[in-house]
């Protein structure tokens, strides 16, 4: 009895728990990483007083948001305003179970990963359109129509680019498709190269989709204030935040996954000297490798932040519809015709 | 096989547990001290003086739908991108034309104007 409640409950949730934990954790450092890289950019201090470095900062905020007062505008619909945040919050998070971290460590090693992910992010735009529309106020109303309308267009080209990946891996399941470029070229294995312009396009969209800077007309503050949450305060605007942070995290995981090989190593096939555990990974993979992968990944959504203007609205959706979508649909087609010639070989390592 | 999924259920379960749990903590520990210009819907200081769910620009509606055409198609292309190196050529040929065919719609949609924004 005990055995059965413990394999098939205890220890998941443990796993599971084991990825909020350090997701949540990875979240507030990536906030307080911002404030801080951001300040250096503008040749500013960035956040400094509490703690080393300031480095409790996001901690400290944490705290101020938990005892902030929830405010319930007057006309709002009481059961959506809630259920906006939660909508937003649950498919950032759930969308992890299937993020292969490294060699069998995954919580859910499932066939139908990719299926499952584009599932779970497509959700997270309910709770955007509900947090607009249950606030009853205009200037959320406005920044959720437009943002779920920029959302979804850009999750065409997302859907789309990894459609390219998949044609050259044959299989929806995310170990797989690390396993399938592996190899012994190094890091020309990985698909970015092949498919390069869809290796571009699937990270802007990644920007694009998770409403940051330069796409980020929902909460341009000049026009239309926060946008979808304007009416959020305390906890519930906290959780929204979370979902934000965690969804650009997510972004840059499965851009190093696809594109740049998961955990296996820039160096694959170049060494193959003998080593101890602890030096071998540096040339046959490890999870430290897709960790400084995602961590170059989510650097560049701040750098982005800092450097480029904010797009205007007719211009992110002519690049997402005219610029991209087109691009993508080729791509399919020579990831075929890639596949189907041999230029691109499914890895050694499944 | 199905087994394997229900780690992702649990996880599921987890996250909802945790919106849960952060809406409970904020409602519990956060003041409430509500006043009726406190609770107004925020328009810069001006007084709401109707509904804000007012009627909005068609575009986002046809963007809405066009979405749901164009999802649909990429939903076709996944079990054809799994299954692709198996079948061969025809698999290559048949999805070339199955592309033409939303490359003719997309064209359509595109010349008719809906994805301009002025």
């Amino acid at each position: 009895m005990f055995d059965q409640f413990w394999t098939h409950l205890l220890l998941p949730v443990l796993y599971i728990l084991a990825i909020v934990v350090p997701l949540i954790l990875a979240v507030a450092m990536f906030v307080y990483w911002e404030r801080k890289v951001i300040g250096w950019m503008h040749v500013r201090m960035g956040p400094n007083k509490i703690g080393p470095l300031g480095m409790l900062q996001a901690f400290a905020d944490v705290v101020k948001l938990l005892i902030k007062e929830v405010i319930l505008p007057t006309n709002s619909s009481k059961f959506l305003y809630y259920l906006a945040p939660m909508l937003a919050l649950v498919p950032a998070f759930a969308a992890w179970a299937v993020v292969p971290f490294g060699e069998k460590m995954v919580l859910a090693n499932v066939n139908a990963g990719v299926l499952y992910l584009l599932a779970m992010t497509s959700l997270g735009v309910y709770g955007i359109i509900l947090a607009g529309w249950a606030s009853n106020s205009r200037y959320a109303l406005l920044g959720a129509m437009r943002s779920a309308a920029q959302v979804i267009s850009y999750e065409l080209a997302m859907g789309m680019s990894v459609v390219c990946v998949l044609v050259l891996t044959g299989s929806l399941n995310l170990t797989d498709i690390v396993h399938a470029q592996a190899g012994n070229k190094g890091f020309f294995d990985w698909y970015w190269l092949p498919l390069l312009p869809v290796f571009i396009i699937y990270f802007i969209s990644g920007v694009a989709e998770t409403n940051r800077a330069p796409f980020d007309v929902a909460e341009g503050e000049s026009e239309i204030v926060a946008g979808f949450h304007v009416e959020y305060s305390g906890s519930a605007f906290a959780i929204f935040f979370l979902a934000e942070y965690a969804s650009m995290i997510l972004v840059s995981f499965l851009a190093a996954i696809f594109f740049m090989g998961g955990w296996l190593s820039p160096l694959q096939g170049w060494i193959t000297a003998d080593a101890p555990r602890w030096i071998n990974w540096i040339w046959t993979g490890g999870f430290i490798w897709l960790f400084i992968k995602a961590f170059l990944f989510s650097f560049l959504f701040l750098w982005f932040r800092a450097s480029f203007p904010r797009y205007r609205y007719d211009q992110i959706m002519r690049l997402g519809w005219k610029v991209f979508i087109p691009i993508t649909i080729v791509w399919v087609f020579v990831a075929g015709l890639m596949k189907y010639y041999g230029w691109v070989t499914i890895g050694t390592g499944a | 096989m199905l087994a394997e999924y229900w780690p992702v259920l649990l996880f599921i379960a987890v996250a909802i547990g945790l919106g849960i749990a952060l809406l409970v903590i904020g409602l519990l520990a956060g003041t409430s001290r509500p006043t009726a210009e406190k609770l107004a819907p925020y328009e810069c200081g001006f007084e709401a003086f109707e509904d804000a769910r007012m009627k909005f620009d068609v575009r986002y509606y046809l963007i809405a739908i066009l979405f749901i055409i164009f999802d649909l198609e990429i939903a076709f292309l996944f079990p054809w991108a799994t299954v692709f190196s198996d079948l061969g050529v025809i698999a290559l040929v048949e999805m070339g034309l199955f592309l033409l065919l939303l490359v003719i719609g997309f064209a359509y949609v595109w010349k008719k104007g809906a994805l301009e924004w002025e």
